[in-house]
Formats: structure tokens, C-alpha cells, sequence
């Protein structure tokens, strides 16, 4: 695991250095606007807007960090032949590719948890003492961060056999199909084919289900969330980042490079 | 028969093309060879003729169609293996964000290397190809010769007993070119084993024990720089001066002439009595040798023959 590690901690390093982390500033700005505007024209709904502009920038900002910094974790390396020096070390391919994986989702959790605390400071300008139960905030934001870690295990995967754009395309689809691979299973009522209702709801199994990463409404309204919804996410992302990855290490491990 | 430092056998590579990948290109054809312990390997051939392609194949970025290969006893396949060679790619490009000294210290990160090693071997590398003064400056600003010293540095960092470098002298001055051969030298003096494609055949020349020609992704020769020439000596030249009324010496028609020093090329079998006649006709003769072809002449040889045989075979196609 020692080369995994180090692989992880240089993609970190790129993405600092290639200045990812510079769209903090716009979340700083848009938090900063969102709190004065929130302070002069709501009333008692403060808590909600913030908290629910907050998550769904977190969400946005971070789907597409992963989704173009996860297609160009593998191609960028083929294209400008960077990897050549690095697979002629003692090191495989699936180490690479497995540290290149952690890097970024080590990036969009070092970013997801710098607007996470931004959002805070602007939850607590509009109201303060902050409360128990905006802790509820923190569970949102990590279920963002394993939806954000499946994508860009997805990314990965697509980006090991196709080119750059055609794996923006496919991991892009497969995120909207997959917010809505629930509601294709519960299609009632449709004047379908019995094959086509049987497909479709094999397809919606085979999806990435992404709405059980999504406790926004729940967490915007200070309601809690039941630990065995964070505990299901949470083993359902693991069984499915790790399937994805071990289909794209076996791609990537026969790829001849350029 | 001991065991070679790289073991080629029957590697073949062909590439998919055309509509649906149909069709194949073979960029290697059956190359069987080997490079012994210790010894300087030079690899020679005309752009696209599969020198890359092999050293792709020996460093596992590419896979062959068929064949094997082994290095140092094991296969390509066993990673390994990787721990005891080092390897510069062609036109290498590295993490542009970096600086040299954070490049080389990541790549010593998979070679187990200690803290102190590490250190150690990175300021040592840094120094032997000539970078220890920019070594805080991060890759994009480096130019093109810079980047293949970087690139050599990485290659050699954790003391590799197999070499391989895909046109090492590749965007250097002269004085850079001096200094790779001197590393290349120093190499085979610590008893390692170099294998270096290369287009200047000058250096080929001076460098190695052996080389191997390959041409439209077949080898066409293999063995010393001297042998390979020797196969093809023919004939001999003899210089001579010749002054005053050279009268109606027969030799002179095929003789080239600068001032009064004439030189001329005929089969061996005729020298003695070229001689003979040199010396009634009060010749002083300056030297008389061997014609050998250079290695370039071989070199071009073998492409012409390639490319001849490559046009028979299209018209016949015809």
C-alpha cells in the first residue's frame, strides 16, 4: 500500500498546485452574499436557505471537480506521457491507478471540508448560538463526499478505455440516470411492454442509486437522520466504488499506453 | 550458456487500424536477441523501424502479441523486476508542477530507499547530470535538454543494474551529449548493462560493445561495431604523391586528385601490382589500407535494401 500512498499524496499535490482548490474562493464569496441577502430580506427562514444553498453548491462545486479532475486523473497522464518513468518503476498498475483514486478524493474531502466550515461561519452570521441539531449538516456533507468518491470512481473507469470527452459524456449520463435509478423501479402505472418495465428495472439495479446520498430536505428542515440511512449509504458506495475500481484496474492493467 | 542481462524471444507486435481495427500493422517481427551482462547495447534504426516499440515492450507499457522477454532472468511480466532497471522514455515528460528535486525524490519513494538514502541518491543524482543548481526550479520552465538530464537522473537514481534508454542524446548540445556518453561509460564501468536506441551512429560507434540494426521492425544485423563493418570490407585505397609527367599510367584514370596527391580505390587482388606500377612510375606511396565502410554506410545499406524489397513487393502486390 506504501505506493498507493505515495501516488495519492502527488495527485494531491497536483491538484494543489494546478489550484483546485482556488473555487473555495468562489464559495467563500457566494456564502458571503447568501448570509448579507438572507439577513436584510427572509424571516425565519434564514436557517433553510443557507443551509440548503450551501449543500447544493458543496454538491455542485464538487460533482464537477470530480467528474473533470476524475476523467483527466488517467488521461492527462497517457497523453502527455507522464506515466511512462512511473509504470517502469516497482510499481502496478492497479497501485497507480488506486492511488490516483485517493488523491483526488483526498482533494474533495480537504475542499468538501473547507466549505463545510464556510457554511457554518455563514449559518452562524445569520443565527447564533448554532444549534444541536445543525450538526445534521456535517452527515450531509459526508454523504456528499461518498456520492462524490463513487463519480469519481466511475470517472476512473470510463476514462481507462475511452477518450477524455466521450468519459465526461458517460460519467456525466451515468449521475443523472443514477438520480433516478429509484424511480425507475417503482414505475407504475406506464403503458409499457413487460420486457421493457423488466429491463428498465434491471438497468435501475445495475445504476448507481444517488439518492441515497441525498438527506438535503431532511437536514435543511433541522430534521435528523437515521443512522441506518448513513450506514446503507455507506456500505453501498464501498461495495460499489470497489467494483468499479476493479473493473478499471482489469482495463487499465492490459492498456497499451501511446 | 549463462544467463543474458535481456533475453528476446520471438516478440512480435502488431497494431489494430482501419475501420473497426480490422486491419494490422506489425510494428515487430519475431526479434530475437540478447544483450549480455555488463556489455553496452546499441540499438539502431530509421524512425518507425520498432526500436521504441521493443523497449515499450521490455518495460511493460505496451504488451506483445508474441513472444517472451526477460530481464536479469525474470519475466517482463513480474514487476519486480522493475526495482533492478532504470528507464528513460523517449521525448520524456514529466509532472511539470514539480521540481526536479521533488520529481526524483517521488520516483526514489518506490525503490524502498530510506530517508537518509533518498537524500542521499537525489542530491547525488542531481549533481552528476549537471541540474544541482536548478533543482528548485518546477519543470515547466525547464528546457528541452534539461528535461533529459532529469529524465537520465531518473533512470539511474537507485543504481539499476540494467539500463535502458530510448535516444538518450535526444535534445542535447554537445556538451550534454559528452556528458551522457560519460554516464553511459561510467555505467559500463561499474559492470551495469546499458541498452540505448539511438539515430547518431557516431556514438553507437564509440559507445558500444554491440548493436543491433533494425529496419521495418525486423533486426538486420547484430554484433560488434567492427564486425558487422568487417563482413563488409572490401577492396583498399592507396595514397600516394606523384609529381612531374606521371605518363600514361593507367591507375590515374580512377584516381581522385588533390594537388599533387592522387588516391585510389581498387579490389585487393589488384594492389600488389598497382604498387608495382606506382613504383616504376616514381611514385612515393603514403599509406595503404583497408577500405571499411563506416557503420552509417552499413546502416544505409540495410535501409536501402528494406525499402528496395518493401517496393518490389508492392509492385509484385500490383
Amino acid at each position: 500500500m506504501r505506493n498507493v500512498q505515495t501516488v495519492a499524496a502527488n495527485t494531491f499535490r497536483e491538484a494543489v498546485r494546478d489550484r483546485v482548490l482556488y473555487n473555495l474562493v468562489f464559495f467563500a464569496l457566494l456564502m458571503m452574499g447568501a448570509a448579507i441577502l438572507v439577513g436584510q430580506i427572509s424571516i425565519g427562514i434564514e436557517q433553510n436557505v443557507i443551509v440548503s444553498l450551501g449543500l447544493s453548491a458543496i454538491s455542485v462545486i464538487g460533482i464537477f471537480i470530480a467528474v473533470f479532475l476524475g476523467v483527466a486523473l488517467i488521461s492527462r497522464e497517457m497523453e502527455k506521457r507522464t506515466l511512462y518513468a512511473l509504470l517502469a518503476k516497482p510499481v502496478k498498475r492497479w497501485e497507480f491507478l488506486l492511488g490516483k483514486f485517493f488523491g483526488l478524493v483526498m482533494t474533495l474531502t480537504v475542499n468538501t471540508a473547507a466549505m463545510a466550515a464556510g457554511l457554518y461561519i455563514a449559518l452562524w452570521t445569520v443565527k447564533h448560538p448554532l444549534l444541536k441539531s445543525d450538526a445534521y449538516i456535517l452527515v450531509a456533507v459526508y454523504l456528499i463526499l461518498l456520492k462524490l468518491a463513487l463519480i469519481v470512481a466511475l470517472a476512473l473507469l470510463f476514462s481507462c478505455f475511452t477518450t477524455p470527452f466521450l468519459a465526461i459524456l458517460f460519467t456525466a449520463g451515468i449521475y443523472v440516470a443514477g438520480l433516478f435509478a429509484a424511480d425507475l423501479r417503482t414505475i407504475h402505472g406506464v403503458d409499457l411492454d413487460p420486457g421493457a418495465l423488466r429491463l428498465m428495472r434491471g438497468i435501475s439495479y445495475l445504476l448507481p442509486n444517488f439518492q441515497n446520498f441525498d438527506v438535503m430536505s431532511a437536514v435543511v428542515h433541522g430534521r435528523g437522520v437515521p443512522g441506518t440511512i448513513v450506514w446503507h449509504a455507506t456500505v453501498y458506495a464501498i461495495l460499489y466504488i470497489a467494483i468499479v475500481l476493479t473493473g478499471a484496474a482489469v482495463v487499465f492493467s492490459r492498456r497499451n499506453l501511446k | 550458456m549463462p544467463q543474458g542481462a535481456i533475453e528476446i524471444e520471438h516478440l512480435s507486435k502488431e497494431y489494430p487500424y482501419g475501420f473497426l481495427s480490422l486491419k494490422k500493422k506489425k510494428s515487430l517481427e519475431d526479434l530475437t536477441m540478447r544483450v549480455e551482462d555488463g556489455e553496452v547495447f546499441g540499438f539502431l534504426g530509421p524512425n518507425g523501424a520498432g526500436k521504441s516499440t521493443t523497449i515499450k515492450l521490455l518495460m511493460r507499457l505496451i504488451f506483445p502479441t508474441a513472444g517472451t522477454a526477460r530481464i536479469l532472468g525474470k519475466s517482463i511480466d513480474d514487476v519486480s523486476m522493475h526495482g533492478s532497471i532504470g528507464y528513460l522514455p523517449e521525448q520524456p515528460y514529466f509532472y511539470d508542477y514539480l521540481t526536479a528535486h521533488e520529481l526524483l525524490d517521488y520516483f526514489a519513494r518506490f525503490h524502498r530507499l530510506t530517508a537518509s538514502d533518498r537524500a542521499g541518491r537525489v542530491q547525488a543524482m542531481l549533481k552528476k547530470v549537471g541540474l544541482d543548481t536548478a533543482k528548485k526550479i518546477q519543470l515547466r520552465k525547464y528546457s528541452k535538454g534539461m528535461l533529459q538530464r532529469v529524465g537520465l537522473a531518473q533512470a539511474i537514481l537507485h543504481d539499476p543494474q540494467v539500463v535502458v534508454l530510448d535516444e538518450p542524446m535526444s535534445g542535447l548540445d554537445p556538451l550534454g551529449r559528452r556528458e551522457v556518453r560519460d554516464i553511459i561509460l561510467g555505467l559500463k564501468r561499474d559492470g551495469r548493462t546499458v541498452l540505448f536506441s539511438t539515430h547518431v551512429l557516431s556514438d553507437a560507434e564509440m559507445l558500444c560493445d554491440r548493436v543491433g540494426v533494425i529496419v521495418g521492425g525486423k533486426l538486420r544485423g547484430i554484433g560488434a561495431p567492427g564486425e558487422l563493418m568487417d563482413m563488409k570490407a572490401q577492396g583498399m585505397e592507396i595514397l600516394f604523391e606523384l609529381s612531374g609527367a606521371a605518363g600514361n599510367l593507367p591507375l590515374l584514370e580512377k584516381a581522385t586528385r588533390t594537388g599533387e596527391r592522387y588516391r585510389v580505390q581498387l579490389p585487393e587482388t589488384e594492389l600488389y601490382a598497382a604498387l608495382d606500377a606506382l613504383k616504376a612510375a616514381g611514385a612515393r606511396i603514403l599509406s595503404v589500407t583497408q577500405i571499411k565502410p563506416t557503420l552509417e554506410e552499413y546502416f544505409m545499406h540495410l535501409v536501402e535494401n528494406d525499402r528496395a524489397q518493401a517496393s518490389a513487393v508492392e509492385v509484385s502486390g500490383k
